[in-house]
């Protein structure tokens, strides 16, 4: 079972702002080279701002109440919202939020599950909270550029589907080399990002415990937790989303069905 | 008749595709002719269930094409599409795979011959055939199912003449090889002459024409 040690450091507001140096470069760069995201920017930041702050003030409410139903309330919502954001990034499949939600769910639920079951973490807020909204952000991530590549890649092999349901393939037949691909693109990323860990960036969660005082060791022990997590959990995402998904381009009668606005069927 | 429509109709997109069709097909090679949007492609779609009619009934050998279950409908009653679209992989395993789908044994000379193409042809990449060759891929690929009707989506648009000569003469021997029905889609009338022996007529979505072909075509 892993016990954070009860080191903290204090950060001051001034600090923060003075960090708003580097939007300005960033704003600035933007600007010099027409770059067109200095609105975007401006956007960002403010944001960042804003819905970090609420939601320290939420974190620091639930651990008071130190309540698990509110964890798994604020879970819920986590994936609800990751539903209705990653279906925006899916609009060429029809009807795409059902897949998803319960591809969030059932990553987040069952890779949660698991860790709590095999004694890596304890069952209260002060674990479950962050890592949940670690498990859902980037099962969301991976959900939709899966899904999105499986719109794309539908709507380019049509014809060639269509071909295979012709000699009497099932849906899933005619659909796997699809669904595959699609799969592929929702994992690639977190598992090359996997593989270049600690060489070419440091992942944050390490990043954070260093400057919060802990000791190497553990920060990377801990991040190679996560890492290992967040694979199990972007993998049954990705797979969930893309299973579920697929079935919507077909009929029942294993017939490719007329999508004449996909955005429409996608709302 | 090996098919019978009665009072077809089809949309799309709000826009009427097929209206209030009623015809028969019968056994032997029947052409579908017509300009571009008369709806030829949509009609051949709808004899292996690859679409369902909106309004009106297809029946198949006397039994509604409803009542047969699509997949087992499709090794039976097998369509090739207008452009090839052959899975990666060697043209003997397109064969394959089609004959394993339909549960048959594959004879993969026999069948490449019958798509006139020579058996060398089994190994080869079909993304380094010409269309031509795909196309009789396409074929060969359909006829690894010993399927009883082969219907034909322009089977020869993208070719130049010698490769429609080469397709062309592949289904007349065909016919004369096999006990197996042709549907064949064909913007062409020339080509519904050298190849047809029953049509249909289409425009924009209507018949115009149903009958033995030296009296539709005349």
């Amino acid at each position: 079972m892993i016990l954070l040690a009860s080191t903290s450091i204090h950060v001051d507001l001034w600090q923060v702002a003075a960090s708003l140096a580097l939007v300005a470069l960033a704003a600035a760069i933007s600007l010099w080279w027409g770059a067109d995201l200095e609105r975007d920017i401006g956007i960002a930041t403010v944001r960042s701002f804003v819905q970090l702050t609420l939601v320290g003030y939420a974190i620091k409410l639930i651990f008071d109440v130190d309540s698990i139903w509110l964890v798994l309330a604020l879970l819920a919502v986590m994936v609800l919202f990751g539903a209705i954001t990653a279906r925006s990034r899916a609009k060429k499949v029809p009807e795409s939020f059902k897949p998803l939600l319960i591809a969030l769910a059932l990553a987040g639920g069952t890779t949660l599950g698991l860790v709590v079951a095999l004694g890596i973490f304890e069952p209260t807020p002060r674990y479950l909270v962050p890592v949940g909204g670690m498990v859902i952000g980037n099962a969301m991530t991976a959900s939709a550029v899966a899904l999105n590549r499986l719109g794309d890649e539908m709507a380019e092999s049509r014809a060639r589907i269509e071909a295979t349901l012709a000699l009497g393939a099932t849906s899933r037949e005619a659909a796997m080399p699809t669904v595959r691909r699609a799969l592929r693109s929702g994992m690639i990323t977190l598992v090359d990002s996997t593989k270049t860990t600690g060489l070419i960036f440091f992942p944050g969660t390490m990043v954070g415990m260093l400057l919060a005082g802990a000791s190497p060791t553990d920060a990377v022990r801990l991040q190679l937790i996560l890492l290992y997590v967040l694979l199990g959990s972007v993998s049954i995402s990705a797979l969930t989303a893309t299973v579920l998904a697929y079935r919507n381009f077909f009929t029942p009668a294993a017939q490719l069905r007329e999508l004449d606005d996909p955005e429409a069927a996608a709302a | 008749m090996l098919f019978e429509l009665r009072e077809v109709g089809l949309d799309r997109g709000g826009k009427t595709v097929l209206d209030s069709l009623s015809a028969g097909i019968p056994a032997g090679a029947t052409a579908i002719v017509g300009p571009s949007g008369a709806g030829k492609s949509t009609l051949l779609r709808l004899l292996n269930r690859l679409a369902d009619p909106d309004r009106g009934e297809i029946d198949y050998r006397g039994q509604p094409l409803r009542s047969y279950e699509p997949l087992a409908l499709r090794h039976e009653v097998a369509l090739v599409p207008q452009l090839p679209a052959l899975l990666a992989g060697t043209v003997e395993s397109n064969l394959r795979y089609a004959a394993d789908l339909a549960g048959e044994e594959l004879d993969t000379a026999r069948t490449l011959g019958l798509a006139g193409l020579d058996p060398s042809f089994a190994g080869r990449d079909v993304a380094k055939l010409s269309v031509g060759e795909q196309q009789r891929a396409m074929l060969g690929r359909a006829l690894a199912q010993r399927p009883r009707v082969l219907l034909l989506d322009e089977p020869t648009s993208a070719l130049d003449h010698a490769a429609r000569d080469t397709i062309e003469s592949a289904l007349a021997e065909l016919r004369r090889e096999l006990e197996i029905s042709i549907v064949l889609v064909s913007h062409d009338p020339e080509q519904a002459r050298r190849l047809g022996d029953w049509v249909l007529q289409l425009e924009s979505g209507r018949l115009v024409g149903c009958g033995p072909l030296a009296e539709v075509l005349a």
